[in-house]
């Protein structure tokens, strides 16, 4: 009876229960988790509770589909998905610097923090950030009022919700799989790990993945349709550029990740022979699947954050990009290259020469275009009037590591050197040198770039300024040694090691460890500290950093309908060449009435159901599982029958807060350069005059 | 902006100069043998090759963020410029030669030093065939009728050749000082070659994440002179046990070397090592062909699995 009402779910499942009967050092940090997360839930569940929050919640959050609030929400989600990862890495490099004398985590323990760890940080931190970032900001550089699919956007968000929700509760009942962020079978089998470890994370990728495609299918769509008059594709900003391009990948490369996770799933539930080792199961076709997925996913990462780079260094430098025509190109290649480079993730798996040496030449040939890039930003610098804020002190620490990390991707893409140095910690190090400094320190930029567009005021420059440096200092320590110890072969994934030579080493990576916690806890400090400061920080009229792009034309934080009037644009770097021709804040001759999407809760009901049978499924309650696909499922086809969607926002409402904003922007004093990070910066900037030597003489 | 690069660089030298003073020799830093020398050798070409594109970015980033700071009031400034021809073709251009250099210089070592072929030696090869198992490994000498764990001793100057499979999960086959890994899957079989310059002791270990013993997978590779070769050989072959299929049963079972070292009862020899001095028919053979008869094989006998018995292991009658 209890079988058929809790499937395998019993009191043992509780990690507290085990640290009751067992409290050793490793189950002690493991309950503490689990209390954490219980303790963190209902906090905020009483706080929001104290200060009668639930309706705003609801309202402004929950329901909306603005795409504004929905890029807000995965930031928000990404940030708190954020500290998990970090400490559970903090806690390995603790582990590993003891790990001479075995440490004082149990090897099944480490093995589960590895893998959450990864499956955190690449799907729960990395692309629900990017996936914030291309939300907040695309729509309005390309100058739309929302997305393409505002309803199936906020499916995406629910959905991506859903898996890092999987991840959190195997805190607390049963434990997560141990095979690592790519979770190879057989070792993830049914024969090798028959508990519920693997099905949290074959549920928490299937339901994100789908979430992913879902936004992969809405970024391209909205680009394709929804550009203002005149917004052609060879004048959109870099970023849109590499929005296309990821969107691309994350509709070709998502698809065959849920399928080889569906796969294991039915070898798991079904006793289907895919990926066994008995009945003609092949484990090389789920890794062939897997990086047919996992290779263009890093370039899904981090060509988004080129974008954001672009951004930052031409704001910074008050130029247009170097080479515009040269960074198209540069990023469509790597986006079509992602898909041909897969089998470098196994250059070991006894293939011919032949076949290795294509892919490494492939691989290799990803260092042009990245090259390029690279030397584009910096001509961009030349001759031009830079900056040094926070995004560019990423920007800087991105020159110099990410370069690093290309480096000795051109020695790992040599299957030579490969077989000599995969599965150790030189590839560890090699990833996070290229994910670290390119993807994280470009959304980090990007976080600092776009605040004030999305929040009305900027982030606190100086304790910006402490985490950049910490993050570029900590990263130095913590990554490079690792590079050392790898080629000194220690494979990665290990708790511990005889070797005492690797001691120092070891040292040395958790002294960087302490850093990027410090760094973390700076970028704490400093959102509590803007957030009370925020009226000295304030920039209403939206453009603070004397902004290139269509997004800094309009208040911040913008209206809920983004344009008051769809701009038509005549150039690249539209908004720019009008403040520089003195077209920019002029009335619009007329206003029209404008339609907006209406609040649904289909995508929390849809969240709420699929975490539901998400977890029903890892723990085999059957009755729990069809239910709420049950109710998922009415819920999108009822909602197919519902027709009035939209509602009309008065011209007259629009035009009366647009000219509200225009009146402030032209009795508001226009700022130069020099006090950018000053209180007197309200967000109207003083155009950059070409020729300041020659009129200063 | 001084400190930061400073930090920086101070980071960078700090590790340069640790890994001057490296302790560890099971690197194919510190080769033993001509393809992990060739191997090292690759790695510093391509650290020279990639240094032409590298270099000026690590030059030109600190001098165009000082000299064109927003306060050098002296120095030009052009927003409106966005395109050089000779700066297009130099960025395409020298990226695009270094990679058909360094794309010429891959297809003929990854050629080269291809797993899958015999080196050329003056001597006849050594064949021996390895098991993978959680977490130990077992190499059977099938010329020399012997077997053992955790210990591949060779001779000197020999090319070695391996045969290798799993009987549990995944794992992957290195030996930095001599060669690179080869993955080891169950059902197939892949193959090593490599060579030993001199006598030395090199260690070897698996390097595919497969469980809670996979740190403690280690084994010693040993090249011997030939005398002390088959010296070796001789011992092993008086104080070793017959490898027979309930043995081999109780090995397979999930454990560490020195695990089974204990349940083995084979005293007097280093930790986690176990010496064979017979193996019962082509185990090698019987291990590969394991889950290919076409039918379900159940996890109580699967070498590795949660459910894994040894008894009905033993108990299963050899095909």
């Amino acid at each position: 009876m209890t079988d058929a009402l809790f499937g395998r779910l019993d009191l043992s499942s509780l990690s507290i229960w085990h640290a009751l009967q067992d409290p050793t050092p490793s189950e002690l940090v493991a309950a503490g988790a689990a209390m954490a997360v219980i303790l963190g839930g209902l906090g905020v569940l009483v706080l929001l509770t104290w200060f009668r929050l639930w309706g705003p919640l609801w309202r402004d959050w929950l329901t909306s589909v603005d795409h504004k609030r929905i890029g807000i929400m995965y930031c928000a989600l990404a940030l708190i998905m954020l500290a998990r990862g970090v400490i559970e890495g903090v806690l390995m490099r603790t582990q590993q610097a003891f790990g001479l004398d075995g440490g004082f985590l149990t090897p099944d323990h480490f093995s589960q923090l590895f893998s959450t760890h990864g499956t955190i940080m690449i799907f729960f931190v990395a692309m629900p950030f990017i996936a914030g970032v291309i939300n907040y900001v695309m729509p309005l550089q390309i100058g739309a009022r929302d997305m393409a699919f505002p309803v199936m956007n906020q499916i995406s968000l629910g959905l991506t919700a859903t898996g890092a929700a999987l991840v959190m509760i195997s805190l607390v009942l049963g434990k997560f799989s141990t095979g690592g962020w790519a979770n190879y079978p057989p070792y993830t089998g049914a024969d090798f790990q028959p508990g519920p470890g693997p099905d949290y994370w074959i549920w928490a990728i299937t339901l994100a993945g789908i979430g992913t495609t879902l936004s992969g299918i809405n970024f391209a769509v909205t680009i394709y349709k929804e550009r203002a008059p005149g917004m052609h594709f060879l004048r959109m900003p870099i970023f849109c550029w590499t929005v296309i391009c990821t969107s691309i990948i994350m509709i070709f490369a998502l698809p065959p990740l849920t399928v080889a996770a569906l796969m294991l799933a039915a070898d798991r539930y079904l006793e289907f022979h895919f990926f066994t080792n008995d009945l003609g199961g092949n484990m090389m076709n789920y890794v062939n699947l897997f990086w047919l997925f996992g290779h263009p996913e890093v370039y899904l990462l981090v060509i988004p954050c080129y974008g954001m780079f672009s951004e930052v260094i031409t704001t910074y430098s008050g130029k247009r990009i170097y080479g515009y025509m040269s960074m198209v190109y540069a990023t469509m290649s790597i986006a079509v290259l992602s898909f041909c480079v897969w089998l470098h993730h196994f250059f070991t798996m006894g293939q011919s020469a032949n076949v290795n040496a294509a892919f490494g030449i492939a691989s290799m040939a990803i260092a042009v275009p990245t090259g390029v890039k690279i030397y584009n930003w910096i001509a961009t610098l030349f001759r031009g009037r830079v900056r040094m804020t926070v995004p560019m002190i990423y920007a800087v620490g991105f020159f110099y590591l990410f370069t690093i990390g290309g480096l000795t991707g051109v020695m790992l893409a040599n299957p030579v050197i490969s077989y000599q140095v995969h599965n150790t910690l030189f590839l560890v190090a090699h990833f996070h040198n290229v994910i670290i400094p390119g993807v994280l320190f470009g959304l980090l930029a990007g976080y600092h770039y776009w605040f004030p567009k999305a929040f009305g005021f900027r982030l606190h420059e100086g304790w910006g300024r402490a985490a950049a440096v910490l993050w570029i200092v900590g990263f130095s320590f913590t990554f490079l040694p690792l590079y050392w110890l790898g080629l000194h072969g220690m494979p990665r994934r290990s708790p511990t090691f005889a070797e005492p030579s690797f001691q120092p080493m070891m040292w040395l990576a958790l002294f960087g460890a302490a850093l990027i916690l410090s760094a973390l806890t700076c970028l704490a400090i400093q959102l509590w500290i803007s957030i009370r400061r925020r009226d000295q920080l304030a920039v209403p009229l939206g453009d603070p950093w004397d902004g290139r792009a269509l997004e800094w034309s309009i208040p911040s934080p913008p209206p809920p309908y983004n344009f008051a009037v769809v701009p038509h644009v005549t150039a690249r770097d539209d908004f720019a060449e009008a403040k520089a021709a003195g077209r920019a804040y002029a009335e619009p001759e007329a206003y029209e009435d404008i339609e907006m999407p209406n609040n649904t809760a289909i995508g929390l009901i849809v969240c709420v159901c699929s975490t539901l049978m998400g977890v029903a499924l890892v723990f085999w309650i059957w009755w729990l599982a069809v239910l709420s696909l049950a109710v998922m499922l009415l819920a999108l086809v009822g909602r197919t029958f519902h027709t009035r969607n939209h509602h009309v926002i008065p011209a007259a409402r629009v035009a009366a807060e647009h000219r509200a904003w225009l009146a402030k922007v032209q009795a508001a004093t226009a700022v130069d350069r020099l006090q950018e990070t000053h209180t007197r910066n309200m967000g109207r900037a003083m155009p950059e005059r070409p020729n300041r030597t020659e009129a200063a003489e | 902006m001084s400190f930061r690069q400073a930090s920086i660089i101070t980071s960078l030298l700090g590790c340069l100069a640790l890994a001057a003073c490296s302790g560890s020799g099971d690197t194919f830093l510190m080769p033993g043998g001509p393809i992990a020398a060739a191997q090292r050798l690759e790695l510093l070409k391509i650290l020279g090759w990639t240094m032409i594109a590298i270099l000026p970015v690590f030059l030109l980033v600190p001098i165009l963020l000082w000299h064109f700071r927003y306060r050098n009031s002296a120095a030009r400034y052009t927003p409106d410029w966005d395109r050089s021809s000779v700066l297009e073709v130099l960025m395409w251009g020298v990226p695009l030669v270094i990679v058909a250099v360094l794309s010429v210089q891959l297809f003929r070592t990854t050629h080269a030093l291809d797993p899958y072929k015999p080196i050329a030696s003056d001597n006849p090869p050594l064949r021996v065939e390895v098991v993978g198992l959680d977490w130990k490994w077992l190499f059977i000498y099938p010329e020399l009728g012997i077997a053992t764990v955790n210990e591949l001793a060779f001779p000197e100057q020999t090319s070695v050749a391996l045969d290798l499979t799993s009987d549990t999960v995944m794992q992957s086959f290195l030996v930095s000082a001599l060669a690179g890994q080869i993955y080891i899957m169950p059902g197939m079989r892949t193959k090593l070659h490599f060579l030993a310059d001199a006598p030395g002791r090199f260690e070897g270990e698996n390097t595919q994440f497969n469980g809670t013993g996979f740190a403690q997978q280690k084994f010693r590779a040993v090249a011997m002179e030939r005398a002390d070769f088959d010296a070796w050989v001789a011992q092993v072959k008086s104080d070793g046990v017959p490898l027979t299929a309930e043995r081999y049963a109780v090995l397979a079972d999930a454990s560490t070397g020195a695990e089974a070292q204990k349940r083995m009862a084979a005293e007097g020899l280093p930790e986690g090592v176990i010496h064979f001095s017979s193996v019962e028919g082509d185990l090698f053979d019987t291990v590969l062909h394991r889950y290919m008869h076409g039918t379900p094989v159940p996890p109580s006998a699967q070498p590795g699995a949660q459910e894994y018995d040894p008894q009905t292991e033993a108990g299963e009658p050899t095909q």
